[in-house]
């Protein structure tokens, strides 16, 4: 189905609280372009508003909940998996999808992030993966790239990096992708793919951070940053084709993981129908 | 005839709970309060509830949260480490009110302690374990039928104020057995926070309403609203102005003065004309009893005060039944929690002393009557 061709143009007006612009994003922040393509996607499968509900934790990442004209929340920094859980079992009509960050759910929420993966409970989680702690300052992330200076790497990062594609993969997701905000149709799409599959989606967004992070690395400004994820990412289309990935630590793109797993809301709603009627005698 | 069955505190925290409404339960395995884990998952599919066991104390409190924000009551339950654990999300729930019950069960600490035996340690970290200033409620049931009762009143009063309520248990009335016939005990009707209806334009999900207790907005209904933990105007969306944020935090503790009377509960036994009053909870307030009993026996002058709503502290109704005695005596299993709050409302006026145990033992009857004979000698 060309969907494109059934409905209204995406206007994102339609989806933003318009009253809570200027938003506090800095200039050539990557996140707004994820935002957009969220919103796209939703757009796209129509969803009701009324019946979306946007669970965000801390972070540069956690504000973009404010901006949707949704049900949104804001909650605890690395805890937005174990509030969307709740949620979503309390109240499986609603869609629910998570926006959090590198240092949201790879370091803080890392056991959030890993026991979602393996429940498969129906939601969407969006990382927005900009490799640096933004909101406080700049300070080194579980996915800043080696010798990157941050104010808490002064002569460089030291650390390996997770990749938080592969974590997820290995934790059982069963739905899994990764995409840069250059492409934002291809963003699009995987979070669309990632929001109608029935089970738990991650999707990480390569997102830039030009003010915090780039400056302070020598990266450029948002167009250089931008460019330079063409260079490093590995389209879908060339996976297991190039021998030699366009740079070191070449991170794939597009859908890398998928499976058909027991949905962990459907599963548990089932074995408790039957104990509820057996209960009530019938 | 009385439906009498054999029934131990968690048990009974866990069947109020479900009786109160409670359809959705997170948690996490900690001794001594699994055995209301173990109940809510074998009870709650029974009534259309939800059971899940998360990964660690601090999901479960978020799932907790989670699923409240969604409309459903929600409880978990937990002993001192985990209750550390879950802090930072109950002072989420109170900043953006949203109702939740927390059982804590506590045992000997600090860190891992003595997971098996009683304390009543938590008392501080009951009050102020989230840091800021917040509102909270805390109940302290001091028996089975109560255990059942109290998380009753405690999803009561949440679901009324949208105030998070901890249900401060120790050990021993975690785990006592006693005989309670659950039917007579029942609520007649349950309490439903008041949803938000009406117009969903303009309307404001924090506004300052007569009772200071804004209508919930359920997702789904319309209201597209913004819950978050910091500081929010009544609109819901954050505001560092001095005066908004002054006020927004302001309404959250004001609310509980303008209902204290709904909140406020306590046993007064033998105090009207009592020399010696003990004020104490939990087991501590058994052991009491009895020993007043003894002591009135002896012809010694004591009473019992017992706070059942521990925070906030119903200190009117203290200074009211104190204020012909001549002592208060304080037993508690720490080192001097309960203590601090009494004397700060009666040390100017007699003498308040403490009697403590940290030992991983319940206070004996006949150890408040020595110490009684002690302090009178």
């Amino acid at each position: 189905m060309n969907i494109s061709e059934t409905q209204t143009p995406f206007d994102i007006n339609d989806y933003i609280r318009l009253e809570q612009m200027p938003h506090f994003l800095c200039p050539g922040c990557g996140h707004g372009i994820a935002l957009r393509a969220l919103l796209w996607a939703i757009h796209e499968l129509k969803i009701d508003k009324d019946k979306l509900a946007v669970v965000s934790g801390i972070g540069c990442s956690g504000r973009l909940s404010a901006y949707i004209d949704a049900n949104t929340f804001h909650t605890t920094h690395g805890r937005p998996l174990a509030y969307a859980t709740g949620m979503a079992l309390a109240r499986p009509d609603l869609h629910v999808i998570v926006i959090t960050g590198d240092g949201d759910s790879l370091a803080i929420g890392g056991n959030h992030l890993i026991h979602a993966c393996r429940r498969n409970l129906n939601m969407t989680c969006m990382m927005l993966n900009n490799e640096i702690y933004g909101m406080t300052g700049g300070q080194v992330s579980p996915t800043t790239s080696s010798n990157r200076y941050t104010t808490t790497t002064p002569e460089g990062n030291t650390e390996p990096v997770f990749d938080a594609c592969a974590l997820a993969t290995a934790a059982g997701a069963s739905f899994v992708g990764r995409e840069v905000t250059m492409q934002v149709t291809g963003l699009k799409n995987l979070l669309r793919d990632g929001i109608e599959h029935h089970g738990f989606s991650f999707v990480e967004v390569i997102s830039d951070c030009t003010e915090i992070y780039g400056r302070k690395n020598d990266l450029g400004m948002s167009p250089e940053m931008l460019l330079s994820q063409k260079a490093t990412m590995r389209p879908d289309a060339y996976r297991n084709t190039v021998d030699v990935p366009f740079r070191p630590n070449a991170l794939e793109c597009g859908v890398l993981a998928k499976a058909d797993r027991p949905e962990y809301g459907c599963a548990t709603r089932e074995k408790n129908a039957r104990v509820q009627a057996k209960a009530e005698g019938k | 005839m009385a439906n009498l069955i054999n029934l131990q505190g968690n048990q009974a925290c866990a069947m109020g709970a479900i009786a109160a409404g409670c359809r959705f339960y997170a948690g996490y395995p900690i001794t001594p309060s699994s055995e209301i884990a173990e109940t809510m998952a074998r009870e709650l599919p029974k009534v259309g509830g939800v059971f899940i066991q998360m990964e660690d104390e601090i999901a479960s409190m978020g799932a907790v949260v989670g699923a409240s924000m969604g409309g459903a009551k929600a409880m978990t339950a937990t002993s001192g480490p985990g209750f550390s654990l879950k802090q930072e999300n109950l002072g989420y729930a109170c900043a953006s009110e949203i109702p939740c019950v927390i059982i804590n069960v506590m045992r000997g600490g600090p860190s891992t302690g003595m997971p098996t035996r009683p304390a009543q340690g938590d008392i501080m970290q009951a009050r102020w374990g989230t840091h800021g200033d917040h509102p909270i409620i805390v109940l302290t049931p001091a028996s089975v039928a109560e255990c059942y009762t109290e998380t009753i009143r405690a999803f009561e009063l949440t679901e009324r104020l949208r105030v998070p309520v901890i249900v401060l248990v120790d050990e021993v009335i975690g785990h006592l057995v006693e005989t309670v016939d659950l039917e007579a005990l029942a609520p007649k009707e349950t309490i439903e926070r008041r949803f938000a209806t009406g117009p969903a334009d303009g309307f404001e999900p924090y506004a300052v309403t007569d009772d200071m207790v804004p209508p919930f907005p359920r997702p789904g209904d319309g209201y597209r609203s913004h819950t978050t933990g910091l500081t929010h105007l009544p609109s819901g969306f954050p505001t560092q102005n001095p005066e908004k944020a002054s006020a927004a935090l302001l309404r959250t503790t004001d609310k509980l003065d303008l209902h204290a009377d709904l909140i406020e509960a306590c046993e007064i036994i033998e105090c009207d004309n009592a020399d010696i009053i003990i004020a104490t909870i939990g087991i501590s307030a058994r052991a009491a009893q009895q020993a007043v009993t003894d002591l009135r026996a002896k012809g010694i002058k004591a009473g019992l005060f017992r706070p059942k709503t521990l925070w906030p502290f119903p200190e009117k109704r203290l200074k009211e039944v104190a204020k012909n005695a001549k002592i208060i005596l304080v037993p508690e299993m720490n080192q001097g929690q309960l203590i601090l709050e009494i004397e700060r409302l009666m040390a100017r006026h007699m003498p308040v002393i403490g009697l403590n145990k940290i030992n991983g033992e319940a206070i004996t009857p006949a150890e408040i009557t020595a110490k009684v004979s002690e302090v009178l000698a």
